[in-house]
């Protein structure tokens, strides 16, 4: 966790950003303290992208102060791109260059000299898995090994704050949690970090502090359980076969709402097995039969309409997001 | 370190970057060989003969035009070249290794100098190459070496000044299409100039073009080293108009490829 002794490795203070009419960021204030992993959450165009290219040097702020491991991004930044990394959304790798000669290119951008860049990249292949495909080229590599080789490269400098740019967007589970380990052990070496995501579960995993960045405003910002408490998202989803059953099950059900439509209940919950239990002995000993159940979590839509709209108004749940389906 | 040894350090490891792109993917560099040679046979064995016999000359016929028509051939090398140079930055530019660049404390135009450096050696080996064909169907130079020196360097000037006219139209292009089609004009250019055939055959309004565009001085003068046709005035205006362009194309691909750091 965040201890405040540390001093910040990135302060934003004020930063805005237009593009012509459209303001992407309106005023955003943020401490990262040294060695955290700071999460930036966000639907698509809320600015988390446009917020790292600022970070990272690729295009300037219309106004506000930054400062990244104490130099000033807008007076020095080549000072600025000394000490950060960037492994982007789209890969920032040569696809026409092998692996190794991907981070052959960074040691000597680097100049980390010929025995040093040798160690270096040999160390990096053979912690990211990539020793077997060193010298093929990348454009034959699968997503997870590209996003690997990415990072790596990002490493080759020995970065000291990295911005990860939804770094496990179109990966499978198991690339996810390979790189969900190569980022804690970063953090475990001091690095500080800033990655944006779209997914709950990731910042909650990873994360030291949230930011909910919505319409270029951070919206809230806290640990991943100050914000989840602030979502009041879970409940229990009934599905039965005809609106008898449905409306006898709204009756028993405290605090139940129906949708006649679907022949569903909704029924609030914090999603344990506990209180799971009681819905179904309560249901079972009035006889009524269920179809089929889901539970949903509190999950970043839970997050964004909790924070951005207004309690009454009715929520839609969105079917992808239906987690832990019981069969 | 200065900023001259980080400009030289970091374009050469960009340079090698793009010598490994080129041995990757030879066939690009084979495609843009294609064009100056197929024209070569073309014109010296098809339209030679009957244009040859049009110069004027003492002797005429085939051999005359082999002659006359390779400064024009060679410049098509360099204008084939450089919508290579085009293609491939234009390329690049879609690539997300260049953000990556740009977040790096390095030289920022290196990307752009390995570039041009990379596409001027791919040059400069096609020239020799169409030189080497260019001997064998008949092309006979008088040049002594002095001359084929001046020749050699006129040629990697005006190389040099095209290149970044084309890592310019590459930059300044949303699509690899359109870069390869943004310097199609200079494949025209020998056709409308001294290239292939002599201006004053042309009708008065095309002669003016002719006279005045930048290719048509540059052909005269290389013709003059190569085969002792009279240079004159030619070989200031090959030097100043490759000066100009480079200084200008120079300014114009650095202020695009800074503009906006996230392309």
């Amino acid at each position: 966790m965040a201890t405040p002794a540390l001093p910040a490795a990135i302060t934003v203070r004020g930063l805005t950003k237009s593009f012509g009419d459209k303001v992407v960021l309106d005023g955003i204030d943020l401490d990262i303290a040294q060695g955290t992993v700071f999460a930036l959450l966000g639907p698509n165009g809320a600015g988390k992208t446009t917020m790292v290219h600022i970070l990272s040097t690729l295009i300037n702020a219309d106004g506000g102060e930054v400062r990244i491991g104490g130099h000033d991004l807008a007076r020095t930044p080549d000072a600025v791109r000394a000490v950060i990394g960037l492994t982007g959304q789209f890969s920032a790798v040569d696809n026409l260059l092998t692996g190794a000669e991907n981070l052959r290119l960074m040691a000597d951008l680097h100049r980390l000299g010929r025995t040093a860049g040798r160690a270096r990249i040999a160390d990096l292949l053979a912690r990211f898995d990539l020793v077997d495909a060193a010298t093929t080229p990348v454009a034959t590599y699968s997503g997870g090994m590209k996003r690997r080789l990415d990072l790596a490269m990002t490493l080759v400098g020995d970065p000291r704050v990295i911005f990860l740019d939804e770094p496990t967007t179109g990966l499978d589970p198991r690339s996810r949690r390979t790189m969900w380990q190569i980022i804690r052990d970063l953090v475990t070496d001091g690095v500080t970090i800033l990655l944006t995501t779209q997914y709950l579960d990731e910042a909650d995993q990873l994360a030291d502090r949230v930011g909910v960045l919505d319409h270029g405003r951070l919206i809230a910002e806290g640990s991943p359980d100050e914000l989840k408490r602030r979502v009041p998202g879970g409940h229990i989803r009934l599905q039965f076969a005809d609106p008898h059953r449905l409306d006898s099950a709204a009756r028993l059900l405290d605090g139940s709402t129906r949708d006649h439509d679907g022949l569903t209940l909704r029924v609030p919950s914090d999603a344990g097995v506990r209180s799971l239990r009681a819905v179904l002995d309560r249901l079972d000993r009035a006889a009524v039969e269920v179809d089929s159940l889901s539970i949903h979590l509190p999950d970043l839509d839970d997050v964004f309409l909790a924070l951005t709209t207004s309690p009454t108004t009715t929520r839609t749940g969105n079917p992808n997001r239906e987690k832990e389906s019981v069969r | 370190m200065s900023t001259l040894t980080y400009a030289v350090s970091d374009s050469s490891v960009m340079l090698r970057r793009q010598l490994l792109h080129m041995r990757r993917y030879p066939v690009l560099t084979f495609m843009l060989l294609g064009v100056p040679v197929v024209l070569l046979l073309l014109f010296v064995y098809v339209f030679g003969g009957t244009l040859g016999n049009g110069l004027g000359g003492a002797t005429g016929g085939r051999s005359a035009y082999a002659n006359y028509v390779v400064p024009g051939i060679l410049l098509m090398t360099l204008a084939s070249g450089a919508q290579g140079t085009a293609i491939s930055v234009a390329m690049d530019m879609t690539e997300g290794i260049i953000a990556r660049f740009k977040t790096m404390a390095i030289f920022p135009p290196s990307v752009l100098t390995g570039h041009v450096l990379g596409s001027m050696i791919q040059t400069m080996l096609g020239l020799a190459a169409v030189t080497g064909v260019a001997l064998l169907v008949g092309f006979r130079p008088t040049a002594t070496p002095v001359e084929w020196v001046a020749a050699v360097g006129l040629l990697a000037i005006f190389a040099f000044a095209l290149t970044w006219l084309s890592v310019a139209c590459g930059l300044v292009t949303k699509s690899v299409e359109a870069a390869s089609n943004l310097p199609m004009p200079l494949m025209l250019l020998p056709f409308l100039g001294s290239g292939f055939v002599p201006t004053d055959s042309m009708p008065y309004a095309l002669r003016l073009f002719a006279e005045y565009q930048p290719f048509t001085p540059v052909v005269e003068t290389l013709r003059g080293l190569l085969l002792g046709t009279a240079i004159g005035h030619n070989a200031a205006l090959a030097t100043a108009w490759s000066v100009a362009i480079t200084a200008a194309c120079f300014l114009w691909a650095k202020a695009l490829y800074n503009r906006d750091r996230t392309r």
